[in-house]
């Protein structure tokens, strides 16, 4: 065990021994933690390394075949969630569990109370949560309602909710997947306080530059196994990327292009207005945008501002209120349907890759040519030509790396990575002119998201223009040739990424326009 | 101690095929509690009940006469609902169905039309799938176009249908030879279909059914209109993404949906009734339903579905004449089978997990 931890005292939480199988996958395989109080834990692993199910172990959810863990030196009966809140764990959801239409109040207070109690403790309740929220910098108004919240300030909604159930060991599942970088520093500060009050925390990522800033310590878990512990001052990114995937990973970034090829624009927007329904704010706001042959044009922003939007008309799944989309260097009209966009020559990765890249009851080879099926090539006379059909998927699998049994597989027994690829392929084999890419790489393990920005710096290689919206900074700074900001629908700033910082970035991800006076100097004084 | 339910990534085969025969034996066993309740001798009691089914050549006419309209309304059921159109309508669609073979086909004025007999034939047949299908187009233009509840709808339309055909029986269609019995003018009598196994009622209406039951297995297994019926049912949201016309696709499902079923009134009144009369569907709509599930919504096995469907219904008729219980029990094995059925699906495509 290390011994570089705050406090060499007795843990908070001890995991000994915790295995548990799912049929004749072994999901956690003798794995043994603890965390001291004051200590911040990194439990870093890939997408089904095992870290959900160990901490669903931990919090009662299932129930381990073998191993026990300690609180506080207390065993801990397994399989029952209230003898977890009891012992002090705490758990902050990746996916909110808030009711949106009660108070902050309530819904902190929410099981907290015996139903038998004639009259609810509100006031003292409030104050309390008041406390709290002084206490650790996290002050949100009680009475506000959580559906007119931030995502930030849901986030210290869930945390103070363990607080106020007094959690002395906090989980975190992945809590900075939907903060802008400015809300991530918060959250860490208000870790830093946690450990400060000696409170042990659990940081759950896949995320290494968060675990190198936030951790005292990192657990590696690989399939299952806990393959490394280290300190986090006596290890680096590129050590724990390799412990993560059991081989050296090396993420391709983007190399300058010349200015020259971008010329040419491969699709056109101009004050493309999409309106909220019933008189909600507009989803997309007047949007001025022109991706160029060659480019990647990244779109920043916090999640639901407007990237749902964008990608649906320029997909065919909606059309604009208002404005014009026009494609390629001729000004063409932009498509209707769906199927008119393909046939435009767009490529699309749709953000939901389950539930709208693919028809996951369908076999894998039709999922390969269903965006062709009008095309001869795969029907003739009303049939499906299904010998051609598996021919063109078997290209797919070899050429893009899909591991599939078969070519019968029903697609929703593929691995997130392995669908992602059937779906790059289906998408570049046509070689688009236009990709639109809608966070092509969320949730996918290392190896696969080196694959997929590989691919498409290759297709923006080949002369593709590339929409990529992506929540994932570390992306954009290494794929984009411009990121542009959305903010509640409006393009805040549209810049060449050198123009840019992550900081920058975070800023005008609030709407904020941030001072380019530093890099773009040359610009203000000619202006002047 | 918790249980939990977990989807298998690829429902076993053997689990699938398995599935049906698992509820028909649960079904069995547990209505043996209920004849048990009747103060009837279990074991005699199912030995009659599959004699008179499938126990002579007289059973088994009887058994694949019934057979047919129900095939016919359960594969009318199992295409709807494969795309996730829950038509529940079939009665009506049969009744109009009828109506409109005998439309084409009756003896009006005690000749009826002046066609050639295989024009009037075809005619027949295919008026009353239009009819059918054109019925159905209504609940499925109000979903796809208002986004109204289609079960509603094509529910309560059976009953519009019914008065409706009531209506004519009582006056435009009605038979004038009928002293006031309320039934439609006849169907021509070389329009009857022949008879399948001699001096009995089972009629060639049953290779047609047979015939389409195999047909739409082929179009959803080879056609293009077969792969977007399923894709648009297995995922709809995906579909329209992926370029498929999914309003068209779902409105054709629900023509052929209603046209099978209008099929189903037609061979009725050619190959069994001869007239079209309020009673001559005793809910052979709505035991398409369960046939439909108890097939798994596959089309071949909404043959052998709706041939034990039939012969419980059948063969507890004739059980009932020898034994003190009611044939009501019928009833009782085809819905418990459906409820068993459901459950037994949900496991072949789920697995429980403890923990």
């Amino acid at each position: 065990m290390s011994t570089a931890s705050p406090a060499a005292v007795a843990p908070a939480l001890a995991l000994r021994g915790i295995t548990k199988r799912f049929g004749t996958l072994t999901a956690n395989d003798d794995v043994s933690l603890t965390v001291a109080p004051g200590e911040v834990l990194a439990l870093l692993g890939e997408n089904g390394a095992g870290k959900s199910t160990l901490v669903s172990i931990l919090f009662g959810h299932y129930m381990a075949d073998a191993g026990e863990i300690e609180v506080f030196g207390q065993p801990l009966a397994p399989g029952k969630p209230e003898a977890a809140l009891a012992a002090g764990v705490g758990m902050v959801h990746q996916h909110f569990t808030l009711a949106d239409n009660l108070t902050v109040l309530d819904n902190v207070m929410v099981g907290t109370e015996s139903l038998w109690r004639p009259a609810s403790r509100r006031r003292q309740a409030s104050e309390k949560l008041v406390a709290l929220g002084a206490r650790f910098g996290l002050a949100v108004d009680p009475q506000a309602r959580v559906a007119d919240l931030s995502v930030g300030e849901k986030q210290r909604v869930e945390i103070l909710k363990a607080l106020y159930r007094g959690a002395r060991i906090l989980i975190l599942d992945e809590p900075t997947a939907v903060l802008t970088p400015q809300e991530v520093d918060g959250l860490f500060a208000t870790l830093r306080g946690f450990i400060a009050e000696g409170l042990a925390v659990v940081f759950i990522s896949h995320k290494l530059d968060e675990v190198m800033a936030v951790s005292h310590r990192v657990a590696v878990l690989r399939r299952g196994k806990l393959v490394a512990e280290r300190d986090t001052r006596a290890t680096s990114p590129a050590e724990l990327a390799e412990l993560m995937v059991g081989r050296k990973v090396v993420l391709p970034r983007a190399q300058a292009t010349t200015r020259a090829e971008q010329a040419s624009p491969v699709v056109t927007l101009s004050q493309v207005t999409v309106r909220g329904s019933r008189g909600a704010a507009p989803k997309l706001d007047a949007l001025d945008l022109t991706v160029h042959r060659h480019e990647i044009v990244a779109i920043a922003g916090v999640a639901g501002n407007g990237q749902h939007a964008l990608v649906s008309v320029l997909t065919g799944m909606a059309r604009p209120h208002d404005g014009t989309i026009r494609l390629g260097p001729e000004h063409a009209p932009a498509p209707q349907t769906p199927a008119q966009w393909t046939a435009a020559s767009v490529g699309r990765i749709p953000e939901d890759r389950h539930h709208e890249g693919l028809i996951g009851d369908n076999p894998l080879w039709e999922n390969a040519i269903v965006e062709d099926l009008h095309a001869s090539r795969f029907a003739r006379f009303g049939l499906v030509r299904a010998s051609a059909g598996r021919t063109f998927a078997q290209s797919l699998v070899d050429q893009f790396d899909v591991r599939a049994a078969s070519l019968d597989v029903r697609s929703r027994s593929l691995s997130g990575g392995n669908m992602q690829k059937l779906i790059l392929g289906r998408a570049l084999s046509r070689e688009p002119r236009l990709i639109v890419a809608d966070q092509p790489t969320w949730g996918l393990d290392v190896g696969a998201v080196a694959y997929v920005r590989e691919r498409l710096l290759a297709a923006r290689e080949r002369g593709a223009g590339i929409l990529l919206v992506s929540e994932d900074l570390d992306e954009i700074f290494a794929l984009a040739d411009r990121i542009a900001v959305l903010c509640a629908g409006r393009l805040v700033a549209d810049r060449p990424v050198g123009d840019w910082t992550p900081a920058t970035v975070g800023l005008a991800m609030t709407g904020a326009l941030p001072d380019f006076a530093a890099v773009s100097h040359s610009d203000l004084t000619a202006a002047v | 101690m918790k249980y939990s339910l977990e989807r298998r990534p690829e429902p076993s085969r053997v689990a699938m095929a398995i599935a049906p025969l698992a509820a028909v034996a649960c079904t069995l066993i547990i209505c043996a509690l209920l004849v048990a309740w009747a103060g009837a001798p279990v074991g005699r009691t199912y030995v009659l009940l599959f004699e008179g089914a499938f126990g002579s050549r007289f059973a088994w006419a009887e058994t694949l006469t019934r057979a047919t309209p129900i095939m016919l309304t359960g594969l009318a059921c199992a295409v709807a609902f494969r795309a996730r159109f829950y038509n529940i309508g079939a009665e009506g669609q049969l009744y109009l169905g009828a109506l409109a073979a005998v439309a084409v086909g009756g003896m009006h004025g005690g000749v009826g039309l002046d066609l050639p007999l295989p024009v009037l034939a075809v005619g027949m047949m295919l008026a009353a799938a239009l009819a059918g299908a054109l019925l159905l187009l209504i609940p499925a233009l109000l979903k796809t176009r208002l986004g109204v509840d289609e079960v509603v709808t094509t529910l309560l339309g059976n009953f519009i249908v019914l008065l409706f055909v009531s209506m004519l029986l009582d006056g435009a269609m009605k038979d004038p030879m009928a002293m006031g019995w309320p039934q439609s003018v006849a169907l021509n009598p070389d329009l009857e279909f022949s008879k399948l196994i001699a001096r009995t009622r089972a009629h060639t209406g049953l290779l047609w059914a047979v015939g389409l039951a195999i047909a739409l297995w082929l179009i959803n297994r080879y056609t293009v209109f077969g792969f977007k019926m399923r894709s648009v049912g297995a995922n709809a949201h995906a579909s329209r993404f992926l370029g498929l016309p999914v309003t068209r696709v779902m409105l054709g499902t629900a023509m052929l949906s209603g046209a099978l079923a209008g099929l189903a009134g037609a061979i009725e009144v050619a190959g069994r009734t001869s007239y079209v009369t309020l009673d001559m569907s005793p809910g052979y709509g709505y035991t398409g339903v369960v046939v439909a599930m108890l097939a798994g919504l596959h089309p071949l096995g909404v043959i052998a579905a709706s041939v034990f469907v039939a012969g419980m219904l059948v063969g507890a008729d004739s059980m009932s004449r020898a034994i003190a219980v009611p044939n009501y029990i019928a009833d009782v094995i085809v819905a418990v089978s459906l409820l068993t059925m459901l459950v037994a699906t949900l496991f072949a495509q789920y697995r429980v997990r403890r923990g």
